[in-house]
């Protein structure tokens, strides 16, 4: 099921990892796609700036973020909580 | 082969406001890094640095002074000072020295003051004296004017590696007979809204503090200050009698020719092996590394593995960084952990790693953590990696 959160999230990560946006499945693992460390803080600065949330997320501690970014779709459920949480 | 010594040294820092209150700071482990307190630091996620909070400021500062002197150009006229005082060069003739002065973001609070003026505050002129208190080379100039150092001056900026190519420059100048003193060092004052900004974008800042090698590491925490040294040529320190704290004994710099910020293991351990060669020395000749050791995944990863190919298996060197103590001073951090390196070659003490307390699995180097180590340490290198891939390393000898 898509929406509208996750067209513009799918949207954001195709731009930073050069791809189209029909090609990024909402489930893919975000290491699958080419994304490096430098396109993965651009992508994350974009989703703050597109749904004027704040992203806790610390690129020395991915794992250890309040955020997940692991695929796609954690993303997605991520950006939603932030925005519900506004 | 003309040999480099250095016969002065000083500094502002987070740590201590001079040369011997930062060196007994480096050896109990005290840390410089405290809640952040500038204009507009409410609005900024990251709360901590190592900013300066026990300085007075410039001793007699002229308002005239103040309005051409940025805050990293004040930092490291107060280092220099304390160094040709250190160097017993207190009105002697400098005018044969030159002055190589390494920074980053230059003069970063005045941009900031004066684009805060003119777009936010709608203001429709600026102070005439911007552009000579912004320049980059403005600390190395005035340093220049102010010791009447009439030699080869100018700025280096290489981002985290500034300091080390700044003295690694002078280093080579003093040996190619060029000249028989310099002033050398870093300075950097980006403790201001729009520099922390500037990093909180990339997220590569810890919030809580510096933890380099530890297991726990989350981030580096940025840091201002200045350090600057009186590198002369050996006999020219013999024939004045002059305090000799430490020779450089060898200089490498490479660049990675890879990633603009991720940084290569190739890269750095190739600019160790050359400044170990440079100054003719071997593995195990090594009593002490000053490590980069930002706290950062990538640079702890990238240097610990640098470390160990030089190193070899077994060839254990123990390591330290000191950036928990006077932070991350970027354009001038490489100039305050020369300090540590003089500590370790001088005294004995090797500093230990401020904020590291469970060494990483992936880490393979013998890191100091606690309290210092005592040590006889014959020679020692200090390692500064930069965003853009460019290496700077240090080699250096006990006199």
């Amino acid at each position: 099921m898509s929406d509208a959160i996750e067209t513009r999230v799918i949207g954001i990560i195709a731009a930073q990892a050069l791809l189209d946006p029909a090609e990024i499945a909402p489930d893919a693992l975000l290491d699958s796609l080419g994304l490096d460390s430098l396109g993965l803080v651009e992508a994350i600065f974009a989703i703050e700036e597109s749904f004027g949330i704040t992203v806790p997320f610390n690129a020395n501690d991915p794992q250890g973020s309040a955020f997940d970014i692991a695929s796609v779709a954690s993303v997605v459920q991520g950006v939603r909580a932030l925005i519900a949480a506004k | 082969m003309v040999r480099v010594v250095i016969t002065g040294a000083g500094t502002v820092n987070a740590l201590a406001p001079n040369v011997p209150g930062t060196w007994a700071a480096m050896a109990q482990g005290k840390t410089g890094i405290v809640p952040l307190n500038f204009r507009d630091s409410d609005r900024l996620s990251i709360k901590i640095g190592a900013q300066i909070h026990d300085w007075p400021g410039l001793a007699n500062m002229t308002a005239r002074e103040a309005a051409l002197w940025d805050p990293f150009t004040r930092l490291a006229l107060a280092a220099a000072d304390e160094a040709v005082v250190m160097a017993g060069l207190s009105g002697a003739d400098l005018a044969a020295a030159g002055v190589i002065i390494g920074t980053a973001a230059g003069g970063i609070s005045t941009w900031e003051d004066n684009y805060r003026a003119v777009f936010a505050e709608d203001r429709d002129r600026v102070p005439p004296l911007v552009v000579p208190r912004l320049m980059h080379n403005a600390a190395a100039s005035h340093i220049s004017i102010r010791h009447g150092a009439r030699g080869p001056s100018f700025s280096v900026s290489s981002a985290c590696a500034s300091s080390n190519h700044a003295i690694g420059l002078a280093f080579q100048m003093v040996r190619a007979g060029q000249a028989p003193m310099m002033l050398a060092g870093g300075a950097e004052a980006m403790l201001c809204f729009g520099g922390v900004k500037a990093w909180e974008g990339l997220r590569v800042l810890s919030p809580d503090a510096c933890r380099p090698f530890d297991a726990a590491r989350n981030g580096m925490v940025m840091g201002d200050g200045a350090a600057v040294f009186v590198l002369e040529n050996a006999d020219h320190a013999a024939a004045r009698g002059a305090p000799v704290l430490a020779e450089i004994a060898g200089f490498g710099m490479t660049a990675d020719a890879s990633d603009i910020v991720a940084p290569s293991a190739e890269g750095a351990a190739a600019a160790i092996r050359a400044a170990l060669g440079d100054a003719g020395l071997a593995v195990q000749d090594l009593g002490y590394i000053d490590a980069h050791g930002t706290g950062t995944l990538a640079n702890d990863r990238a240097e610990s593995a640098a470390l160990c190919q030089v190193l070899g298996k077994g060839g254990s060197v123990p390591v330290s960084s000191t950036k928990g103590g006077h932070g991350h001073a970027i354009g001038a951090t490489g100039a305050l952990e020369l300090l540590a390196v003089i500590l370790a070659l001088r005294e004995g003490i090797l500093p230990p790693t401020t904020g590291c307390r469970v060494i990483a699995d992936d880490c393979g180097l013998d890191v100091i953590t606690g309290m210092a180590r005592q040590a006889n340490v014959a020679a020692a290198l200090s390692n500064s990696f930069a965003f853009g891939g460019l290496n700077a390393v240090l080699a250096l000898r006990a006199v």
